[in-house]
């Protein structure tokens, strides 16, 4: 009974650290991204609230929750309002799975540092960054606007076309390791990243997690001077700002995801395995913030054809070539 | 080749940005550090005195002729001398442009533009600018120029007394 109960508490308080973990890290984010963004073109960026601007995330969540929150007459009320609530949910429950640490012993227990170890972590995590796009397509679609229908209609070829690059990316990584659980993944990495051993499916992987997080090269979906906003054209409020933060709830999950599946996850030397994993994700994070500073949106057609003609054949010969050399290693 | 050109074309733009992220930004954070404006500045309208500590302005409506937007007024009135002035002279600021017609328009150089340009205000009315406030003490730029030292006719100085100036005709003395 009383293990029981224990167990619940661990949970709990894992529960409540990663959330508070992630939200806050996604705040900063936003941050940091300005920051970043802004020094890249020889600006400050905000600098205003706070020491450094440090507390501008709070600033913008008051203005935020302050806001109206405006529903389009003629949207369809009950999808438009749960648009942003599956944007955020389904980047928030993905991150159940993530291994961010090394087995911690505390008191003669071992507490692993992932809130769920499935056996199929990887087809979980799938499963949720597909689901993400109904988030995104419901809301373009229920707010009976030209611009977020077009949105929504955007990300969902697009996230369909890249899924599938993403999901050929990783086979071979599970076919090397054996496992779709996360954990035996990130245990097959001890000695080597898979970056170094799969660097082929790694660099799809990274293209296409940029296409999945509708990030610029590939932000078709909001592509502000075409579209205003694309598919949250509509929303205010903190209805604005839960497709917002889902969106980097979102980059810090596929940061966590490229971590785990070809860095390494939290194996490192000298530090904590937690601090080794914060450090590939904000990696990671910069990385992709690098691209937004550098690299222009592409074409729509351009990144549907780079998808299907160059992306996926590219993942189906490495599986080839992964498979032929696993056995005839044996 | 063309491989190789676009290869090339994808990194070297990570390069530029890496580099200017380590540069320092050309921000010139406002309230707290002030850019110079150059002498010719184009800011806050003013109302310059000629050497002799008198007003420049001689009423003639050049200025807010002149003006595109019409945020010049006056009235003019003539001092028992026959020195033309302004009754009043009112600049509404809010309406200004900044574009510097009237001060071409000036024939007595006497509204100027300086380099101030911390205008803004919460009170609407506190940007109308009457005369008592567009006047200053000094010349401002041109420091020598007193128009009717030059073209005044018996104003300033007695008819004829002003350099470069001859004496008046004696009408009289001129009959064959």
């Amino acid at each position: 009974m009383n293990d029981v109960l224990l167990t619940i508490i661990l949970i709990v308080i894992k529960l409540g650290l990663v959330l508070g973990t992630v939200l806050s890290l996604a705040a900063y984010m936003v941050l940091a991204e300005r920051k970043v963004l802004a020094r890249m073109q020889m600006r400050h960026g905000p600098n205003r609230v706070g020491p450094f601007g440090l507390l501008q995330p709070l600033a913008d969540l008051i203005k935020l929750l302050c806001k109206e929150d405006l529903i389009p007459e003629r949207a369809d009320r009950w999808v438009f309002m749960l648009a942003p609530a599956i944007s955020v949910g389904t980047a928030l429950l993905a991150f159940a799975v993530i291994p961010f640490g090394a087995p911690l012993q505390i008191f003669g227990r071992t507490i692993e540092l992932v809130i769920c170890d499935l056996n199929i972590g990887l087809l979980y995590l799938f499963a949720l960054s597909s689901l993400a796009v109904y988030g995104v397509a419901l809301g373009g679609w229920a707010s009976q606007s030209k611009f977020a229908l077009l949105g929504g209609l955007r990300a969902m070829a697009q996230m369909i076309s890249y899924e599938l690059a993403l999901g050929l990316a990783i086979v071979p990584v599970v076919m090397a390791s054996k496992s779709f659980s996360l954990t035996a993944i990130v245990a097959s990495q001890q000695s080597l990243p898979n970056a170094l051993r799969h660097p082929l499916a790694f660099l799809i992987f990274v293209i296409a997690i940029m296409a999945e997080s509708k990030r610029t090269p590939f932000d078709m979906p909001e592509a502000e001077n075409e579209l205003v906003a694309g598919y949250h054209t509509e929303y205010s409020g903190m209805r604005f700002g839960m497709f917002f933060v889902g969106e980097y709830v979102n980059l810090i999950v596929l940061g966590s995801m490229l971590t785990v599946l070809f860095l390494g996850g939290w194996h490192g030397p000298f530090l904590p395995s937690v601090g080794w994993f914060l450090i590939k994700i904000l990696a990671v994070a910069f990385f992709f913030i690098w691209v937004r500073g550098t690299v222009p949106r592409l074409r729509y057609d351009q990144l549907m054809a780079f998808g299907w003609k160059i992306l996926v054949p590219l993942g189906l010969l490495n599986i080839l070539v992964t498979a032929v050399w696993l056995l005839w290693r044996g | 080749m063309s491989l190789w050109r676009d290869i090339k074309g994808t990194i070297q733009p990570f390069w530029v940005t890496l580099r200017y992220l380590f540069c320092r930004p050309v921000t010139i954070c406002y309230p707290e550090q002030k850019q110079t404006p150059a002498p010719r500045y184009r800011g806050r309208l003013i109302l310059t005195r000629d050497p002799d500590g008198e007003e420049r302005c001689v009423a003639c409506y050049l200025c807010s002729a002149a003006c595109p937007v019409d945020c010049i007024s006056m009235q003019a009135t003539e001092r028992e001398d026959g020195r033309r002035y302004a009754a009043w002279f009112r600049i509404n600021f809010s309406r200004c442009i900044f574009c510097g017609l009237c001060t071409e328009a000036c024939p007595t150089l006497a509204i100027q533009m300086t380099a101030d340009y911390e205008l803004a205000t919460r009170e609407l009315l506190q940007v109308v600018y009457e005369k008592d406030e567009l006047l200053i003490d000094g010349c401002g730029k041109n420091a020598q120029y007193n128009f009717y030292r030059l073209a005044g006719i018996g104003v300033a100085a007695p008819r004829g007394a002003n350099p470069g100036e001859s004496p008046p005709e004696d009408i009289k003395s001129n009959l064959p």
